[in-house]
């Protein structure tokens, strides 16, 4: 790293800003779901109690329970035992949150990074195939079938997908889940169709957003001297211009990772999946509010936390984005080379 | 885009010196293709179906039409997509289906329109600590994907048109706050709004009469985008289980309904399945096309 000491002074100071924006805004996120909460209808002990038991046995339940104290009591509570990783315990299932959380973790993080995976494998080659013939008809079909896919939510892909793969051509199982310790090809075959469902949405945006910064990126003048060299085009594309037109697709393969993981509920009730969206499903047709409270304040709090290392480590990776303000703009995915190139792609 | 807004569009600076011609710009739009006209069509006729869904030849999306879990089949024109489990037209829930999905897609977008044009007009105009406030309000709201956020709001109040209704401008309202804020950021810096300012014109008048006409028509363009994605949102509410409650039909409690009968009857899950595609894809289209003709932070 080359950068002056006050660039290096800047980097840091932009990136605590960043981070105690962050804190404040899961601080805000944490207490504006408790505040919901607390309106639901039905206190926690009818919950437990059921539904014949008297107001007086309520009540009394409610107040060994702590619900009895003020709402900003019982929130700075829940928060203080939060940050310790403790976020109650179910009155339903009467197991902790948290254990519940970490048990499910694993198969909605694998889910979630075999669709992001998935998502890139079929978008980037794409997205180098419309950008080295931009314009021609096969990118415009291209761009028309990403589009295709971005109409396809889960819920409509997971069935079809179901009835092809699983119902006529029986390559992989309709429902359920495998652990990764009873092998690793059956785990992925039970990953796969899910992951598939909730990884096609998320493929135009990819496509998109790498066909037009490597458009612009070709349109530089380094690459017009690396052609005049005499490079061929597949090595100027993969050696020269892929790199530098990564950068809007790592920070959007990040986000989707973190929404990802909070957006495989519909996947996971569809197949019947042991994860945390299934959890918050239930919880929500259960009215179990003190899951439903951990496990939003858990998947809010990886939102901002992943949005918040994409938008440090930009200054990070990239030299050139060094001073904040640009830093922010690429972010966005709105680098001056690709602005031109937005505005055509859209009318193509 | 023609050649005239193309040059009406520049940015000041960019003006050619006196003397010096203007060069023709070719036009840059190819005509619009055939995806595009195909996508008006689609929204019209669904418009149109769901509209007239009272007065059309079709059954009750309640009634018993004929016998359960027929195929799609020439005939009876109920029985054209079909029956489900019970033997309701498919036809006629698909149409029925339509009223609620474009109605709630619809009101809740323009509900969050509303509250993000103001919010996002404020924080654009005035910017300092209003600024601050309101964009970190989008903030928070962004930090929970947004089914999250609707099944946070399902768990305390019961399902019905008006808590999906409220649920899905909440969601959709930042995104249109960040819009109308850069949308007015670009305006306020404009010479017109400046000479209004100067001739004395109050804020209230500057942001109704000279900012607000022109964020307008961007913001606009991005309704059916968001229209499908609420589409999306209120469908996947409804394929829980959460969403407006049985026997009204929905797109995606239908899809739920069928999925049980995948292996013996997979049209049950085809028919809602396609015309729900058919329609976000249309409002997609759509508003792809719109948003680049209308959208200025797109174009400078």
């Amino acid at each position: 790293m080359c950068a002056s000491n006050t660039g290096q002074a800047a980097v840091l100071r932009s990136a605590l800003r960043k981070i105690g924006y962050a804190a404040l805004v899961v601080l805000v996120v944490t207490f504006g779901v408790s505040l919901m909460l607390s309106l639901a209808p039905g206190s926690v002990a009818e919950t437990i109690l059921g539904e014949n038991a008297t107001p007086e046995n309520v009540a009394l339940l409610n107040k060994e329970l702590g619900y009895d104290r003020p709402f900003i009591v019982q929130y700075l509570d829940w928060l203080s035992h939060a940050v310790r990783g403790d976020l109650g315990v179910s009155p339903i299932t009467h197991l902790p949150v948290t254990e519940a959380i970490l048990q499910r973790l694993p198969v909605t993080l694998e889910l979630a990074v075999l669709a992001l995976v998935l998502s890139l494998v079929i978008a980037v080659p794409l997205a180098i195939v419309s950008a080295a013939r931009a314009g021609s008809a096969l990118d415009r079909g291209i761009s028309a079938a990403t589009s295709v896919f971005l109409s396809v939510p889960a819920f409509v892909a997971g069935p079809v997908l179901i009835y092809f793969f699983a119902v006529q051509l029986r390559v992989f199982p309709a429902l359920g889940w495998v652990p990764i310790e009873d092998g690793l090809g059956a785990n992925l075959a039970a990953a796969f169709l899910p992951a598939l469902a909730a990884a096609l949405v998320e493929i135009a945006a990819f496509h998109r957003v790498l066909r037009a910064d490597l458009i612009g990126t070709l349109r530089e003048d380094f690459v017009a001297a690396a052609r005049a060299k005499g490079l061929s085009p597949s090595y100027v594309m993969f050696r020269h211009a892929f790199r530098p037109s990564s950068f809007s697709l790592l920070t959007i393969s990040a986000l989707s990772l973190a929404r990802l993981i909070g957006g495989t509920i519909i996947v996971e009730t569809l197949f019947v999946l042991p994860g945390i969206g299934q959890l918050i499903a239930n919880a929500v047709l259960q009215r179990d509010v003190v899951t439903v409270q951990g496990v939003v304040a858990f998947i809010a709090v990886t939102f901002v936390v992943v949005n918040m290392i994409v938008d440090v480590s930009y200054g990070l990776i990239d030299p050139r984005l060094r001073r904040a303000p640009a830093a922010r703009k690429i972010a966005r995915g709105r680098s001056r080379t690709v602005k031109p190139v937005q505005k055509k792609e859209l009318t193509a | 885009m023609t050649a005239s807004t193309a040059l009406r569009t520049r940015k000041a600076g960019d003006l050619p010196a006196p003397g010096i011609q203007i060069p023709a710009v070719a036009a840059i739009r190819k005509p619009r293709s055939v995806l595009v006209w195909f996508s008006y069509f689609w929204i019209v006729l669904i418009v149109a179906l769901a509209v007239l869904a009272p007065v059309l030849p079709i059954a009750g999306y309640d009634a018993v039409a004929g016998p359960p879990r027929q195929p799609p089949q020439f005939g009876p024109i109920d029985l054209l997509l079909g029956t489900d489990r019970v033997g309701r037209s498919l036809l006629s829930r698909v149409i029925y289906g339509a009223q609620v999905s474009l109605v709630v897609g619809t009101a809740a977008a323009l509900g969050g329109v509303v509250l993000g044009l103001v919010l996002g007009l404020i924080a654009g105009y005035f910017r300092k600590g209003a600024d601050t406030v309101i964009v970190f309000v989008a903030d928070v709201i962004l930090s929970f994907p947004a089914l999250v956020l609707l099944l946070a709001i399902s768990a305390i109040f019961a399902p019905s048109l008006w808590t999906i209704l409220v649920g899905l401008a909440i969601t959709s309202t930042p995104s249109f706050i960040r819009l109308s804020r850069a949308n007015t950021m670009a305006w306020a810096g404009r010479d017109f709004v400046k000479a209004a300012r100067n001739m004395g014109a109050s804020d209230t008048r500057v942001l109704l009469r000279e900012i607000l006409p022109n964020v307008v028509p961007a913001i606009a363009a991005y309704l059916p985008l968001v229209i499908a994605a609420l589409i999306v949102a209120e469908g996947s509410l409804s394929f829980l289980g959460l969403g407006i409650p049985p026997p009204t039909p929905s797109w995606g409690g239908m899809i739920a309904a069928g999925a049980a009968d995948l292996r013996t009857a997979p049209y049950m899950v085809f028919v809602p399945a396609a015309v729900l595609f058919l329609t976000v894809f249309a409002l997609n289209q759509a508003g792809e096309h719109l948003r680049l003709r209308f959208d200025r932070t797109l174009q400078d």
